[in-house]
């Protein structure tokens, strides 16, 4: 059964991750948690190790048939990069169950642009 | 400049764990005249520096599951090859709009979600 359950999750978080160029962490990482019983703390972690390789094979895939816009491409990594240092060492102090509601009012925001 | 800030925006709220990639594709394509696929181009390609360094660490503190790993990324892999060559030939505006669905699904769950 578990396997039925690995298949499935890596084919969705593979398929969504490549067709939105984002977003395998938030299937992968509930899903290992739900379905295979991965403890919270471990699942985050594995879906990184999971999504790393996913994101590189996709990323080369469209590297191919895409113009990449290098330069907001090299403003946009030098930023994400050093905003992962600063949510890695500032995080754990902020409570953020305010900030979750507040950014998924900005997704929703931003979905309700995109799809009208 | 502004890019730079979306960049840090992103990276921070990788680390909460909801998906940096869902606010850095709206954001750059509302910033600029770029595609969405451009968008997520630049995502998945932003994503692999911040992850690799990510993975180095939990590995160091072994918290990643690796016994379950392989036949995810099997699957996986082959989901990401399909989803990216679907992503390629669907015209812009309307993988945009799919976009826009899912990121929808992901603000509803968010907002409900117990943290």
């Amino acid at each position: 059964m578990k396997n039925i359950r690995s298949v499935l999750i890596g084919l969705f978080t593979g398929f969504a991750n490549g067709l939105f160029g984002s977003g395998g962490g938030t299937i992968a990482v509930p899903a290992m948690e739900k379905l295979l019983s991965v403890e919270p703390h471990k699942s985050h972690a594995t879906a990184i190790a999971l999504i790393l390789p996913l994101s590189a094979v996709s990323a080369a895939i469209y590297i191919f048939k895409t113009d990449i816009p290098w330069s907001i491409f090299i403003p946009t990594v030098l930023g994400s990069v050093s905003g992962g240092i600063i949510g890695a060492k500032f995080l754990k102090k902020v409570p953020t169950k305010y900030l979750h509601k507040i950014f998924a009012l900005f997704m929703l925001a931003a979905a309700v642009r995109m799809i009208i | 400049m502004k890019f730079f800030f979306t960049g840090i925006l992103s990276g921070i709220i990788s680390g909460m764990g909801i998906g940096g990639g869902t606010i850095l594709i709206p954001a750059i394509t509302f910033l600029s005249d770029i595609t969405q696929k451009q968008a997520q181009s630049i995502n998945l390609l932003c994503f692999l520096p911040t992850a690799a360094a990510a993975l180095f660490i939990h590995a160091k503190n072994k918290n990643i599951e690796t016994k379950i790993l392989k036949p995810l990324l099997i699957f996986g892999i082959t989901g990401a090859v399909i989803g990216s060559f679907a992503a390629l030939y669907i015209d812009n505006s309307l993988l945009k709009k799919a976009f826009g669905f899912f990121l929808l699904a992901m603000a509803v769950r968010e907002f409900f979600a117990k943290t």
